[in-house]
């Protein structure tokens, strides 16, 4: 009787948040053009590993508000062009026992472009690291620095930057070979409900997206966007911050911030946005 | 169906997404209306605020005032915990008496401006703007 | 290196005589006061509470701003541009820094 209870309260939790209205096709119309001139692709055909869970693939650009797409359209309006501009200064700057920049090995910061599509990507020890993994390796081993915080300014500043230099460019991270092990316990992550409401990631973004959750428009979930300009924190929202708000959300004790779980759940969330192009720096609500 | 602790539960995740405690008196509205006309009377009319009718989060709503002719116009929120928002001093240099920013809305509320005009008479104008509470507060 | 940065944008050509719209941001929390930190300690607040732009000397633009401000304030309005000069954007800290910004700007 009790176990009902539960099953009810959850039941009816949900049919009140998530309305029956379902808008299939966000914004039909809508099209990316940053400054007038950088064409950026928003659908795309799904990847063939989804079989057919979605029958095409969205950018979470989509399902915001005018005001808010808008401010995605010019590098002005887009206030996380401000993390990538303090980026630039942190990428000249000498730190460390070795007293050496980012600039020092690896030249202009154009050097970076692809970067940001293959990650979260599997290093040649075998590990699966985020693109904060590598930034974090490079101070610490070749720098002599400190490592910085998976959500620290100076990490938003740099991860921005770097993920700027892949605007444009399809998500291509690698799931086969030595990343297949991880890809499978991140897609089973995605399935598997967490918190006390017993809410997985597909329960809102594969089954209703398209549906209003309470005043919020559930996306499809793509990461291509990330980092993004969150107008709710004002500030870079990294992608493992927000996988641990959709946490804590269902009411669920969640992983921290570059944990092994979150660095699964990035790959096999980033492989769902094959062919989607980066749209680092985002701005969402 | 739900049970009270669940009922408690979700008034508290509503609660948590309120961005600022209270929210400002009448009074304090007017009061900060009186302090800007040193008590003068205020018609409506002539000011023109653009804001989107519903916004996707508080925390960063844009907003445009114009008002032809003024020569200041203060912006005030009356839903917010103090109304004030800004204040627009037009100079010699500005071409028009146009203004956008980004502003934070505690919630759903009146966006109000006054506009002092070149020939010392005052103009209001407000709109109202829903405020939305994202799918889980997250 | 400084965690506020001022952005300016301004178009690239404009006439002599031209009614041009100018967009500026500042990087900063804009800290309303009304926060507590996780011991329930109130933040205390530090927003820009001014902002002006001058243009040839003259004033184009003076607001003064309270914490209902966005964080990384914003500010758009219109200058009309009758000869070269000087564009010069200032921002005041609570805790008094002064950020200054000097853009000169050509008309044909």
């Amino acid at each position: 009787m009790k176990t009902m209870t539960k099953l009810w309260a959850t039941v009816a939790i949900c049919g009140a948040m998530l309305s029956s209205t379902a808008f299939a096709d966000p914004h039909p119309d809508a099209e990316l053009i940053i400054e007038g001139e950088l064409h950026i692709a928003t659908r795309a055909e799904p990847p063939e590993h989804l079989g057919g869970v979605l029958p095409e693939i969205y950018s979470g650009w989509l399902f915001r508000t005018d005001e808010t797409r808008e401010l995605q359209m010019d590098d002005f309006d887009n206030p996380g062009m401000l993390f990538a501009e303090r980026g630039e200064d942190r990428w000249e700057l000498a730190e460390g026992t070795a007293n050496q920049s980012c600039a020092d090995c690896h030249g202009d910061v154009e050097s970076m472009a692809g970067v940001r599509a293959v990650m979260p990507k599997v290093n040649e020890n075998g590990e699966l690291w985020s693109m904060q993994n590598y930034i974090n390796n490079c101070r610490t081993e070749r720098m002599g620095a400190d490592a910085w915080g998976w959500n620290s300014e100076p990490m938003k500043d740099v991860t921005s930057l770097i993920s700027l230099q892949s605007r444009g460019m399809p998500v291509a991270v690698k799931i086969d070979g030595e990343a297949a092990e991880f890809w499978e316990k991140g897609r089973e992550m995605y399935y598997t409900r967490f918190g006390q409401l017993e809410l997985s990631c597909a329960n809102c973004h594969e089954d209703n997206w398209g549906r209003m959750i309470r005043a919020d428009h559930l996306s499809q979930g793509m990461s291509n966007g990330f980092p993004t300009y969150r107008l709710k924190n004002a500030s870079i929202v990294p992608l493992h911050q927000r996988f641990r708000g959709c946490i804590r959300d269902t009411r669920g004790e969640s992983f921290a911030e570059g944990s092994q779980e979150f660095r699964e759940l990035e790959l096999y969330v980033s492989s769902r946005g094959l062919g989607l192009p980066v749209e680092g720096i985002s701005v969402r609500q | 169906m739900l049970t009270r602790r669940d009922t408690m539960a979700l008034g508290l995740g509503v609660a948590a997404v309120a961005m600022v405690p209270g929210v400002a008196s009448a009074s304090a509205v007017d009061d900060a209306i009186s302090a800007f006309t040193g008590g003068a009377s205020v018609t409506d009319g002539g000011v023109t605020i653009s804001a989107p009718e519903i916004a996707e989060n508080g925390n960063t709503v844009p907003i445009a005032v114009d008002a032809p002719g003024a020569t200041e116009i203060l912006l005030l929120a009356a839903g917010n915990p103090t109304p004030g928002v800004a204040k627009f001093g037009f100079g010699e240099g500005a071409a028009t008496s146009r203004a956008a920013t980004r502003i934070r809305l505690g919630g759903t509320q009146d966006v109000v401006a006054i506009a002092k005009m070149s020939d010392g008479s005052f103009a209001r104008g407000a709109v109202e703007v829903k405020v939305t509470i994202g799918g889980c507060g997250g | 290196m400084s965690d506020v940065r001022p952005r300016i944008r301004l178009p690239r050509s404009a006439n002599a005589g031209d009614v041009i719209e100018v967009k500026t941001l500042i990087s900063h929390n804009m800290e309303t006061g009304l926060r507590r930190d996780g011991s329930g300690n109130a933040i205390p607040r530090q927003i820009i509470n001014r902002f002006t732009c001058e243009y040839a000397g003259q004033m184009v633009l003076d607001v003064t701003m309270e914490p209902a401000i966005s964080a990384n304030p914003y500010m758009e309005f219109d200058v009309q541009v009758d000869e070269s000069a000087d564009f010069v954007f200032t921002w005041y800290d609570d805790d008094g820094s002064v950020y200054s910004e000097t853009q000169s700007f050509e008309v044909s």
